[in-house]
C-alpha cells in the first residue's frame, strides 16, 4: 500500500446472469469465478479440485462456451451469461444426459459431475452423435477418481445414441 | 473360531441373470438425483454467518529447527480474525497418543508443529480471516526463522549412524520393528532345488489424491463445550479417539458430521491434527471456523500412501515350480509422523502368503520416520505393496527359471477345494477359486492369440508384452492384529451400527454408522431392507452421511478397509430383521394372532392365511408412536431397533503373530497387455481384463464401478503417478500439472468378469471389496518385463514405471539384472 500512487481498484460491482437470474454484487478484484459463484452466489453444485485449472470440477458454460471457472476472475464476467448444473434440469424433470449418467452408473461420490456433466452437455451441443473418441476427447479435461471414466463414457455414448 | 462350512462351487454370474429379492439387483441409486444436480451437500458446502477461513503457514524446509514465530503483522491487517501458533498448540493440547511401543511411541505429534519442523509444507501456524484470499495473503505476513537442519529422504540410510533423527525424543528413527516368522524357512531353503535371489524391490509412494480436498467447518458451543464438525473425516470413531484426548475432553464433546464426500480412498483418516487446529480456533475466537486444503497442501502435507522397500529376497523353488515360500527384508517409509502407518507393520500380514500355498515365510519388518509428508492407509492399504512382493517373486523366478507365469501360478494357488484355508500366520481364507478367475481373465484377453500379436507388434517395431496380478482383498478387520504391534493396545474385533425405525407415516427410517464416499451405502442398505420388511427399497429413507448424533456408531465406525458390504450391511439386516420381528408382534397383538401367523409383504403386516387380514406399515407406526393406550404393558415393542454386529474374531496369538486378521478375502485377477516402443520406452496398455470376486454381489453395477476405479488408480500408480522428492526434500508433484493421474483418453479399454464365491463367514455371504486394484500395478509390472524380454532380459524392481524409467531398462537391462541371482543345487 504505497502513499502517493493512484488509488488502486481493490473491487468492483459485477453483474452475471446465472441459469436465467441475474445477481449484481460487489466483488473482490482478485476473487475467482468458482469462489464467486460458491461463496457469493451460494451456488455451490460447482466445485473445485485443483486450484490449477486441471481438474474441471468447475466447469461452467459461459456465453455458450465450455470455461473452467477457476480460471476466470468474477470481473472477467461481468454482463456474462452464465449456466451452471444447477440450471440443467428444468424443475423435477432431469436432462437425458443426468438421466444416463444414473442409469449407467457413470458417478460414484458425485464430486467430478457438475464439471463432467457442463462439459458433456457442450460437448452434445456442438456435436450431437459423438463417437467414443470424440467424448473422450472432450472430457479429457475433467479428471475423475472414482470410475475409470468407463461408465461416463458409455452414459454420454448412450445419450449420443438415442437422440 | 467360526464354524467352518463346506464353500459351494462359486457362481460365474452372466449379466441379466434373474435374482430373487432386492438384493443382487441393480436398482437406481438413491444418491445420484441430488447429485447430478449439484444438489449434494460437501462440507464446503456449508456456510455460518461471519465463519472465519483457515490458512496454514507452512514450513518451506523438510527440516529446521523452529527458533520463532511472530504473528503480530498478520493481526495487524483489517479482517484478520486470529492466529495459531505452536507454542499456544504445546500448552493447550497433549500430544497424540501413539499406536507403536518405543521407539515410535516417545514421537511426539502436535495440531501444528512444535520446535521443530519436519517436513516440507508441515504446518507451523494458522491463520483465521474473512476469506480464504484475506487468509492466504496474511499468513505470508507471519514471519518463522528457521534453522535449517540435514533432511532424510531415504529410508534405507534412516538407520545409519550419521542419519539424522528427526524425533529427539525417540532418539531413533525407527518407529517399529519386529520378526514374522511362520513354518520353516531354513528347511525349506534346504529342501528347494533352486534358491532365487532378488537384492531390492521398491513400491512407490503415490496416493489416490481424492478430487475434493480435506476440510472442515467447525463450530464451538461455549456453552456446553462441544465442537460441532461438518467435515469429510470417513473414520471418525478413530478420529475422535485420537481427537478428545489431545483436547482434554471427552468423545461426547465431539460431533462429527458428513453428508457427501468427495471421495477418500483412505486419504481422509489422518486429518486429527488439522481438526484440532480448527477446533482451538473456533474455540479461541468464539467464532465459526472453515477450512478448505488447497491442492498443493493435500500433495505435500495430507497423506501419502506408504512407501516400501524390499531387500535381500530369497525365493526356494523345487524343480517343479513349487515355490515352498520367502524371506524378506522389508522397510516402510512412514513419513514424518507414524500416525496410522504403525498398523501397516501388521496388517499386509492379511494377506502373507498372496494368493499362493507357500507355507514357510520370514518377513524382518521396520519402519522408519524421514522429512517427507507423513502417510495413511491408501486403497490397498499395506496388502498392495506386500501383494506386489508376492507377484514379483512369482514373475522373477518364472522369467529366470524359464516357467510359464501362467502355469506356475496355478500350480502355486491355493485350490477352491482347499477353502477355508488357513494361511501359515492363521488367517482362514474364506472362500474363492483363483485358477477360475485367471481363466476367465486370459479368455477376456484373447490369450491363445497372444504369440500372433506378439509378432503383429514386432512388425510394426514394438514390444508386447502380457501381465498377470492376482491380488486378494482382505476386509472386514480384525483389530486385535494392533496387539501385534503393541500388546498395551486395547483394540481387538470389530463392529458396525445401524438403526431402522418405522415412524408415524409409516416411514422406515435408516441410520447408518458408516462413513460413504460414493460407495452407495444408501442404496444397497435400502435393498437389504427392503428384501426383510417386504416392501420397495422407495419406501426407505436411509439418511445420508453420518452423525455421531444420530447414535448410530460405535468404536469402529467409518468407511475404511473393505468391509460396508459385511459390517455395514451386516448391521443393517440385524437391524431390519428385530424391527421385522417386532412389527409381526405388535400386528398380531392387534389383529389377535400369533406373531407367526404374520407376514409382512407389500408394505403391510398380514395375517399369512388371510391376507385381507393386513395392516399398512402406517397403521403400525402411528399405533405404536401415537395412539398406544391400552396396548398391553409387556409388549416389548419399540420399532426402533439398533443392532451391533460384530464380526467372529478371536484375539490372535501375540507370541507367534498368529490369528485370522480379516473375516473376509476377496479376489481379483488381472491381466494386461501392452506394447512398447522400444526407441522411447513410451507404451500402451492395449487390451485389459479384470476379474473380481467378492462374494455375493448386493447391487452388481455398484461392484463394477468400484473394479472400474480401483482399476484406474491403479494403473495410475504403474504408470505416471509418484511422489518423488529431492535431496532437500521438497516434493516434485506437488499438484495436479505435474502429478499425472489418469485422464479419459489415458484409460485403455477394459473388460471385466466376475463370480461370486460367497462367503461361509458373513450374513449376507457378501466379502468387503473395493481396494483390490493393486492388481493392476503387478499385471503392468509382469507385462512390461514380459514386453521386454526379448531387449535383455531387465527385471521390473519398481511398483512405479513412467517411460524414462522404461527407457532405462531398454538402455541398461543389465544393471536391473545385477540384483537377481539363481542359486541351484
Amino acid at each position: 500500500m504505497e502513499a502517493g500512487t493512484a488509488e488502486v481498484v481493490r473491487s468492483k460491482t459485477v453483474s452475471v446472469t446465472v441459469n436465467g437470474t441475474t445477481y449484481e454484487r460487489e466483488v473482490d478484484a482478485r476473487r475467482l469465478l468458482i469462489h464467486f459463484l460458491r461463496d457469493d452466489l451460494d451456488l455451490t453444485g460447482s466445485h473445485v479440485g485443483c486450484d490449477t485449472g486441471n481438474c474441471g470440477a468447475c466447469s461452467v458454460i459461459l456465453d455458450g462456451t465450455l470455461i473452467k471457472s477457476c480460471m476466470m476472475l468474477a470481473v472477467q464476467a461481468d454482463g456474462a451469461t452464465i449456466e451452471t448444473v444447477e440450471g440443467l434440469a428444468e424443475g423435477e424433470e432431469l436432462t437425458e444426459l443426468q438421466k444416463s449418467f444414473s442409469a449407467h452408473h457413470a458417478l460414484q461420490c458425485g464430486y467430478c459431475t457438475p464439471g463432467m456433466l457442463m462439459s458433456a452437455t457442450a460437448l452434445l451441443r456442438s456435436n450431437a452423435h459423438p463417437t467414443e473418441a470424440e467424448i473422450r476427447k472432450a472430457i479429457q479435461g475433467n479428471i475423475c477418481r472414482c470410475t475409470g471414466y468407463v461408465n461416463i463414457v458409455e452414459a454420454i455414448k448412450s445419450v449420443g445414441e438415442t437422440s | 473360531m467360526t464354524e467352518t462350512v463346506a464353500p459351494p462351487q462359486p457362481k460365474v454370474v452372466e449379466p441379466g441373470q434373474p435374482q430373487k429379492g432386492w438384493a443382487g439387483q441393480n436398482v437406481p441409486r438413491k444418491e445420484d438425483k441430488r447429485l447430478v444436480q449439484g444438489e449434494g451437500v460437501f462440507f464446503d458446502d456449508i456456510k455460518r454467518h461471519e465463519m472465519g477461513y483457515v490458512h496454514f503457514v507452512r514450513s518451506p524446509y523438510a527440516h529446521a529447527r523452529i527458533k520463532s514465530v511472530d504473528v503480530s503483522k498478520a493481526l495487524d491487517v483489517p479482517g484478520v480474525y486470529g492466529t495459531l501458533t505452536g507454542d499456544e498448540v504445546a500448552i493447550l493440547t497433549d500430544p497424540f497418543f501413539e499406536l507403536s511401543v518405543p521407539p515410535g511411541a516417545h514421537m511426539k505429534d502436535y495440531a501444528l508443529a512444535v520446535g521443530k519442523a519436519r517436513f516440507a509444507g508441515e504446518p507451523v501456524a494458522a491463520v483465521v480471516a474473512s476469506s480464504r484470499e484475506l487468509a492466504r495473503d496474511a499468513s505470508e505476513l507471519v514471519e518463522v526463522e528457521y534453522e535449517p537442519l540435514e533432511p532424510l529422504v531415504d529410508a534405507r540410510v534412516a538407520q545409519e549412524g550419521d542419519a539424522p533423527i528427526l524425533h529427539d525424543e525417540a532418539g531413533s528413527n525407527v518407529v517399529w520393528d519386529g520378526t514374522f516368522d511362520w513354518g520353516d524357512y531354513d528347511a525349506a531353503a534346504a529342501e528347494a532345488d533352486h534358491v532365487v535371489k532378488i537384492k531390492e524391490l521398491h513400491f512407490d509412494r503415490f496416493s489416490s489424491t481424492p478430487l475434493e480436498c480435506s476440510g472442515c467447518l467447525i463450530e464451538y458451543n461455549k456453552g456446553t463445550g462441544q465442537w460441532t464438525m461438518y467435515c469429510n473425516h470417513q473414520m471418525p470413531g478413530v478420529g475422535a479417539i485420537w481427537m478428545a484426548p489431545a483436547l482434554r475432553v471427552g468423545l461426547d464433546k465431539l460431533r462429527f458430521v458428513t453428508q457427501d464426500i468427495g471421495g477418500a480412498f483412505g486419504n481422509k483418516i489422518c486429518l486429527h491434527p488439522y481438526f484440532v487446529a480448527c477446533c482451538l480456533l473456533a474455540r479461541k475466537l468464539n467464532r465459526a471456523v472453515q477450512w478448505t486444503e488447497w491442492r498443493t497442501d493435500q500433495h505435500t502435507a495430507n497423506a501419502h500412501g506408504n512407501e516400501r522397500w524390499f531387500q535381500d529376497i530369497e525365493v526356494p523353488v523345487k524343480a517343479d515350480g513349487t515355490m515352498l515360500g520367502f524371506k524378506v527384508r522389508a522397510t516402510d517409509d512412514c513419513g514424518a509422523f507414524p500416525r496410522y502407518e504403525p498398523l501397516g507393520c501388521i496388517i499386509w500380514a492379511q494377506v502373507t502368503p498372496g494368493c499362493y500355498r507357500w507355507r514357510n515365510i520370514r518377513v524382518d519388518f521396520t519402519q522408519v520416520t524421514t522429512n517427507k509428508s507423513p502417510v495413511s492407509p491408501n486403497r490397498g492399504y499395506s496388502r498392495m505393496q506386500h501383494l506386489w512382493l508376492t507377484e514379483r517373486i512369482i514373475d522373477i523366478v518364472a522369467s529366470e527359471l524359464g516357467l510359464d507365469p501362467v502355469e506356475v501360478r496355478k500350480r502355486n494357488y491355493v485350490k477352491h477345494d482347499e477353502f477355508p484355508y488357513e494361511t501359515p500366520n492363521g488367517c482362514i481364507y474364506d472362500s474363492g477359486d483363483y485358477a477360475r478367475c485367471l481363466d476367465i481373465a486370459l479368455e477376456l484377453i484373447d490369450y491363445p492369440s497372444i504369440e500372433q500379436k506378439r509378432r503383429d507388434a514386432e512388425s510394426r517395431g514394438r514390444l508386447l508384452g502380457v501381465g498377470i496380478g492376482s491380488t486378494l482383498d482382505s476386509g472386514t478387520n480384525n483389530f486385535g492384529q494392533s496387539m501385534i504391534l503393541n500388546p498395551d493396545l486395547q483394540f481387538s474385533g470389530n463392529n458396525e451400527v445401524a438403526t431402522v425405525k418405522l415412524d408415524i407415516f409409516g416411514e422406515i427410517v435408516v441410520t447408518l454408522g458408516t462413513v460413504p464416499q460414493g460407495q452407495g451405502h444408501e442404496t444397497t442398505a435400502s435393498q437389504v431392507v427392503a428384501d426383510i420388511l417386504g416392501c420397495s427399497p422407495d419406501d426407505i429413507n436411509v439418511r445420508p452421511g453420518h452423525d455421531s448424533y444420530w447414535n448410530s456408531h460405535a468404536g469402529f465406525s467409518g468407511t475404511y478397509a473393505s468391509q460396508f458390504a459385511v459390517t455395514g450391511l451386516g448391521a443393517v439386516k440385524g437391524a431390519a430383521d428385530m424391527l421385522a420381528g417386532e412389527m409381526k408382534k405388535l400386528a398380531s397383538v392387534v389383529l389377535g394372532c400369533s406373531a407367526d401367523d404374520i407376514e409382512l409383504a407389500e408394505g403391510q403386516a398380514r395375517m399369512k392365511a388371510n391376507p385381507e387380514a393386513a395392516l399398512p406399515f402406517m397403521a403400525l407406526g402411528a399405533i405404536l408412536n401415537a395412539n398406544n393406550a391400552g396396548l398391553p404393558e409387556d409388549l416389548g415393542v419399540t420399532l426402533n431397533c439398533r443392532y451391533v454386529y460384530r464380526p467372529p474374531f478371536e484375539k490372535p496369538d501375540l507370541e507367534r503373530k498368529y490369528g485370522n486378521l480379516t473375516l473376509t478375502y476377496a479376489t481379483q485377477i488381472h491381466a494386461a497387455v501392452v506394447e512398447v516402443d522400444p526407441d522411447t520406452g513410451v507404451y500402451e496398455i492395449v487390451d485389459y481384463a479384470a476379474v473380481d470376486d467378492c462374494g455375493k454381489r448386493i447391487h452388481p453395477q455398484i461392484v463394477e464401478g468400484q473394479v472400474h476405479g480401483a482399476t484406474a488408480q491403479a494403473l495410475g500408480a504403474a504408470t505416471h503417478e509418484t511422489f518423488p522428492y529431492d535431496a532437500d526434500g521438497n516434493l516434485l508433484t506437488p499438484n495436479f500439472y505435474d502429478y499425472h493421474v489418469p485422464h479419459a483418453l489415458d484409460m485403455p479399454p477394459m473388460k471385466n468378469g466376475f463370480i461370486e464365491s460367497e462367503s461361509p463367514f458373513t450374513p449376507l455371504g457378501a466379502k468387503g471389496m473395493g481396494e483390490g486394484g493393486g492388481a493392476g500395478i503387478h499385471a503392468i509390472c509382469a507385462a512390461l518385463q514380459d514386453a521386454l524380454r526379448a531387449r535383455g532380459k531387465p527385471v521390473v524392481t519398481d511398483s512405479c514405471n513412467p517411460y524414462h524409467r522404461v527407457w532405462a531398462l531398454l538402455q541398461e537391462p543389465e544393471a536391473s539384472r545385477a540384483g537377481v541371482e539363481v542359486v541351484s543345487r
